[in-house]
């Protein structure tokens, strides 16, 4: 007994042994380290598909909302279990993770990339990481709700006619039965929307005065825009169908006032399309408009369109592996089938062989730039350590919404200014 | 000739357990026995700290990638402003939340030991909230608070000290039902013949309340404290889903002050919340934080133990 005992310990190390030498075929697998929720379940389907097809092993894992940073930091401690495929989404990360991320310069995979504006490269030029879709992000519009208070479908062209509209809905609220802007929530998944897309215009504008001091990341702003993003973001806290006092406890479910026609505007972007439609909302019926925030010429204006979805391969992955990865990825944006799923998740992808997209918002978008529109880009991905400026940004928002008055507001702007400045110091000491 | 006789069979009594055939295999394979425990310990425990503490000294992106740059952490971590604020906000935390935690279970308890009908269902009741998760409680209680505070148009996350005391009420809730079983058990310890003696001797309730019963009961207290104290330094769950800091006060020159956050939710926000620059001086802080409560733990246990009676 003892000795059956005794072969059988023998034969299991021998067998884990084997198996540790085992693992490492030459095949080489992926693993991809996902950053959207929302496409968790049409990735794990895309990796099926890519291993029944070729027998390369593809894991996917999705970091929880809000925790990438987090996750991505403990996963790339595992040495070759690391992630192969990981999200480099702006100049901030690709100085913080740079290191790990191999030249995509001269791959197959970046030559099918439709355009150069989705390539994030670092100090030296080695290209880091390159876009896998791009959104973007305005102010989406009931366009049956609009015509239903007696406006024309296409009436609302700059702050000012944005502005009669929503204090004329808001107004008329009871009688219409909807209310001009849906909730404008302060807590962590909503916050977001006006700390980072619609802080954008500030951003924006200012570079447009000066694109030489922002073509990376300033180490301060102006704030010249102030005064105009705070007009947008009035109009909308008090034309809304959820009292400012509420916004910093959030939770009012905006998409849901928004799908349920309770409100005209909702401040999201093209993402929220398959939400939107799954709730029953028709493509023409929908529209999305620019921040119209009262800069002069913004009838021209255009959406803002970007992305912080980049892919970045692990360059301390072992050959195999990076190899298997290039393939995998070369493979999703020229395999007719593979990338009508990838689409049809992420919306669109920025590839030469990938299937067009047919998302609403984001076909508006191509017709406001066909028609001469200027896009307005994600200067926003410049924020100096985005979660802290932002932290600052909704406790002083907080504070505005509670008391709205000019002393609050000054904190707003030296949250909005002076925070950029403080946290571009600490990000770079 | 007797008495020689019962001690020569004690004795063999003993040495039958003894018997040195019967310990040796024992004593050799102790660290057998031993070894589980001390590989888990090991690995949870000693390794972890060990390499925090050399990261203290490091700048690093992840644990695996790190440069020595020797005190320049701790000295950053001491000069921040953002640390020192939530030391002083924790210790604050700490004491009141020791003294309300405390009195309370201490008066339920109490209470539960006189002997009321349904003593049993209000034990469990009471213990109950000690069973549901930091960060569950957390959320839970956000809503409670901000159920009441919409109907005036605030909330929670707009007042630090509505943020403060929301804590202490949502730590004492948590927190009373377990100090209380342990007083539970302290208090039926209390031998009976000592209380009676005073009855007997003219002692009024409250006179048998804090010359009999509470002296005897002190080791209870002791336990009780030290868990609350430690447990109100360390606090991190509760903290980061009820306010997450919130609000801050903004400095005219960016700087931000986080007016409800804690020493650890304080580390998790430099750990992560700055472009992977400050992670050493996190780790630092953390060194520190150790320290600070192993401190404070060890010198509340000595001061206390020396009020226990010896029954």
């Amino acid at each position: 007994m003892k000795k059956f005992f005794a072969l059988l310990l023998v034969a299991v190390m021998a067998i884990s042994l084997v198996a540790c030498v085992g693992g490492t075929e030459e095949k080489g697998s992926v693993y991809w380290l996902n950053f959207k929720p929302e496409s968790d379940e049409a990735l794990q389907e895309i990796a099926k598909m890519y291993t029944d097809e070729t027998g390369v092993e593809v894991k996917v894992v999705t970091a929880a909302s809000g925790t990438y940073n987090e996750r991505l930091t403990s996963e790339m401690d595992k040495g070759t279990d690391a992630p192969t495929i990981f999200v480099v989404g702006n100049a901030a990360a690709v100085e913080q993770w740079g290191d790990y991320c191999y030249d995509l310069t001269d791959t197959a995979v970046a030559k099918e990339l439709s355009s150069d504006a989705y390539k994030l490269t670092d100090a030296d030029g080695k290209l880091c990481s390159i876009g896998y879709c791009y959104e973007c992000y305005g102010i989406i519009v009931n366009t049956k709700l609009l015509e239903k208070a007696g406006y024309a479908k296409d009436y609302i062209k700059n702050f000012e006619t944005l502005k009669t509209v929503a204090e004329d809905v808001h107004a008329r609220a009871a009688e219409l039965g909807f209310d001009a802007f849906s909730a404008t929530d302060m807590d962590d998944s909503s916050s977001w929307r006006f700390t980072g897309h619609l802080a954008n215009l500030e951003y924006y504008y200012e570079s447009v005065d000066d694109p030489a001091a922002w073509e990376t990341c300033p180490a301060e702003i102006k704030g010249t825009y102030m005064d105009n993003y705070r007009a947008l973001y009035d109009l909308m806290c008090v034309n809304s169908a959820t009292p400012r006092g509420e916004l910093a406890t959030g939770g009012h479910d905006a998409a849901n006032q928004f799908a349920t026609e309770t409100a005209l505007f909702y401040v999201n972007g093209n993402w929220e399309w398959s939400g939107l439609s799954e709730k029953g909302m028709k493509a023409e019926d929908l529209s999305m408009i620019p921040y119209y925030c009262g800069v002069e010429g913004e009838e021209k204006a255009g959406l803002n369109c970007g992305t912080e979805n980049y892919w970045a391969v692990n360059a301390k992955a072992s050959e195999a592996d990076i190899k298997a990865t290039l393939e995998f990825m070369n493979w999703l944006v020229t395999d007719k089938e593979a990338s009508e799923i990838a689409v049809g998740t992420f919306g669109v992808m920025p590839y030469k062989n990938a299937v067009a997209s047919t998302n609403p918002f984001l076909g508006q978008s191509e017709a406001y730039a066909n028609a001469g529109n200027y896009t307005m880009p994600w200067v926003t991905n410049f924020q100096p350590n985005v979660d802290q400026y932002r932290a600052a940004l909704v406790a002083a928002l907080n504070e505005y919404n509670g008391n709205p008055s000019d002393a609050t507001w000054e904190k707003v702007e030296t949250a909005f200014v002076a925070g950029w400045a403080t946290q571009y110091a600490a990000a770079n000491q | 000739m007797e008495k020689t006789k019962k001690k020569k069979k004690k004795a063999q009594s003993y040495s039958s357990v003894n018997s040195k055939l019967l310990r040796r295999p024992i004593k050799r394979a102790s660290w057998f026995f031993l070894l589980p425990m001390v590989a888990a310990f090991c690995v949870g425990f000693v390794w972890p700290f060990l390499q925090g503490l050399f990261l203290s000294f490091c700048k690093f992106k992840t644990t695996s990638d790190w440069k020595l740059i020797g005190f320049d952490n701790y000295i950053k971590a001491f000069a921040d402003e953002s640390f020192r604020y939530s030391f002083f906000y924790t210790a604050l935390f700490a004491v009141v939340s020791v003294i309300f935690i405390n009195v309370l279970a201490f008066v339920v308890a109490y209470a539960l030991t006189q002997g009321i009908k349904g003593t049993n269902l209000f034990r469990t009741v009471f213990f109950m909230p000690n069973l549901i998760g930091g960060i569950v409680l957390g959320y839970i209680w956000s809503m409670i608070f901000d159920g009441i505070l919409t109907a005036y148009g605030t909330s929670i996350l707009m007042n630090s000290s509505w943020g403060f005391w929301g804590l202490i009420i949502l730590m004492c809730w948590q927190q009373v039902g377990y100090m209380m079983i342990i007083y539970v058990a302290g208090l039926q310890a209390v031998p009976e013949d000592m209380i009676e003696a005073a009855k007997i001797d003219g002692a009024s309730s409250a006179q048998t309340l804090f010359k009999i019963t509470i002296p005897n009961v002190m080791p209870s207290i002791t336990i009780c404290m030290f868990l609350s104290l430690t447990n109100g330094f360390k606090l991190f769950d509760q903290n980061l889903a009820l306010t997450g800091g919130l609000p801050y006060i903004i400095n005219p020159d960016g700087t931000t002050v986080h007016t409800t956050e804690m020493l650890a939710l304080n580390i998790y926000n430099t750990f992560y919340g700055q472009a992977s620059t400050s992670r050493g001086v996190a780790q630092a802080k953390a060194v520190i934080f150790f320290i600070l409560v192993a401190c404070i733990g060890l010198v509340q246990l000595r001061s206390t133990r020396k009020k226990e009676v010896q029954q």
